[in-house]
């Protein structure tokens, strides 16, 4: 395989400090960073900066990444699997303008990967972290509103009204209708949101030999799950967690193994399943 | 009147602090993987490297800090307090970093534990230890573990796993420790369980 990784050539902005937030909000961060290391699943406070892209584009991820990031570093961006996506661009070219960073689209050259609603097909080694940008990090807000609540529901592990929401959706749909975003429990203490990631990711996120950050901007919430760390999708005995299949394959590599995207792609209604995520694509054909 | 000359911190902070940041995290990452902290500055000298440069990385002017009385020595306040610009505290529930020497009793009595709702209001100390192996071993079990792993931190006193044991039961409450030795450490945050 080429050697993809891109050292940068962008003029840095002298404007900023190193990586765009000052040392004062990195160590703000990197502190609530140690203590989601130390909490598996749970959601820890910190202080959210506005940051130069809106909130749903990334935000607590940016953050969580440009305290991490350093000039040794190689930065993967990916936005549904994909490193061309305008998302995935603009964040990576962020980066590389205050951060001096070396850039890839090859999962297994890169240090940190920021990550929007995907966890890449390849698998993850040690050292490499992931980190996720995340909308609602709350698993139970859609079931209780109120964050007094819900962090109240946490405290107390009192988890029942998951199981209920997950019953009644067995009840109404015959299985668990939920496809992305799916619950999971961590370490076997704290009910834990994924991020949008589709269901077909959840296992990948169990015993994973990389350190995964989990960064929500508006809702300034950091949390983490360690390396080697259980991480249980929520099912019953009698119906099991089951990840999505496909009777097709990739129309470009073949993969019968890899999420798929399905596109149209005719005014007839002509359908196309190809692999989500383009590095693992581009790297079979 | 003595003049005294303040040790150096940081040569270019954003880069020197994101190192150590990058080499804490994976210490707590993987807890009992033993880190070297390349490096750090070496301090006023009554502290371990490693120790000076947690503190440094983490400390300023929101975390109060707390000082065994072995090691608050006029030296120690100056070089935190202009460097990290960190409060000094006497009492320990006040304090986000403390900084302790194996071998006392009841190391972890008094500081935060955090509470059932916000458990990251929890201390974190750092334990200045002769050394990280060659002590008693013990297995640690947990997240960030592989199954388990073989740990030998020398110079912990008798009654040490036994308090540990007390602040792991607290999860998700509890400290979380750095053990400190030359430029070299490895934490042990509460989540982990350790059979001495």
């Amino acid at each position: 395989m080429p050697d993809t990784t891109i050292q940068n050539t962008l003029p840095q902005d002298g404007a900023y400090n190193y990586a765009y937030l000052d040392e004062q909000t990195k160590r703000m961060i990197r502190r609530a960073i140690l203590k989601a290391v130390a909490v598996p699943g749970y959601q820890v406070p910190f202080g959210g900066r506005e940051m130069p892209l809106p909130y749903g584009w990334g935000t607590g991820g940016i953050q969580v990444t440009a305290a991490l990031i350093g000039r040794d570093d190689t930065l993967k961006v990916i936005d549904q699997g994909a490193d061309d996506t305008t998302n995935a661009v603009s964040i990576r070219r962020f980066f590389a303008r205050v951060a001096d960073v070396a850039t890839t689209t090859h999962t297994e050259e890169a240090t940190i990967i920021q990550t929007r609603h995907r966890v890449p097909e390849t698998p993850l080694k040690d050292g490499q972290i992931l980190v996720f940008q995340v909308p609602i990090p709350e698993p139970l807000r859609m079931l209780e509103p109120r964050e007094t609540e819900t962090r109240t529901l946490h405290a107390l592990s009192e988890y029942g009204v998951m199981q209920v929401s997950l019953y009644e959706s067995i009840a109404r749909h015959g299985r668990i209708a939920k496809t992305y975003n799916y619950p999971v429990m961590v370490n076997g203490r704290y009910i834990m949101s994924p991020s949008p990631i589709p269901k077909f990711d959840n296992p990948k996120l169990d015993h994973s030999a990389a350190l995964q950050l989990y960064g929500a901007g508006r809702e300034k919430r950091i949390y983490a799950v360690p390396p080697h760390t259980p991480v249980k999708s929520l099912d019953f005995d009698d119906h099991p967690f089951e990840i999505e299949t496909w009777t097709e394959s990739c129309a470009l590599c073949g993969s019968t193994e890899s999420f798929l995207d399905e596109m149209i792609v005719d005014d007839t209604g002509k359908r196309l399943f190809v692999c989500s995520d383009t590095d693992y694509c581009e790297s079979r054909r | 009147m003595s003049t005294t000359v303040l040790a150096p911190g940081f040569t270019n902070a954003p880069h020197d602090a994101q190192r150590l940041f990058r080499g804490v995290l994976d210490a707590f990452s993987h807890p009992g993987r033993i880190v070297e902290l390349r490096d750090a500055p070496a301090g006023p000298g009554t502290l371990s490297t490693a120790a000076i440069g947690f503190l440094l990385t983490f400390a300023d002017r929101e975390t109060p800090l707390w000082l065994e009385a072995g090691i608050d020595k006029q030296e120690v306040r100056d070089f935190l307090r202009f460097h990290a610009g960190a409060p000094i505290v006497q009492a320990r529930e006040a304090a986000t970093f403390g900084v302790i020497v194996a071998g006392g009793g009841e190391p972890f009595a008094g500081f935060a534990i955090g509470t059932d709702t916000y458990p990251d209001r929890a201390a974190t100390l750092v334990i200045e230890v002769p050394a990280l192996d060659g002590g008693q071993p013990a297995i640690w079990r947990g997240p960030g573990i592989d199954r388990e792993v073989r740990v030998a931190i020398d110079g912990l006193g008798d009654g040490f796993w036994p308090a540990w044991s007390a602040n792991h039961a607290l999860f998700p409450c509890g400290v979380d420790l750095v053990f400190a030795s030359g430029s070299r450490l490895i934490a042990l945050p509460r989540s982990v369980a350790v059979e001495a």
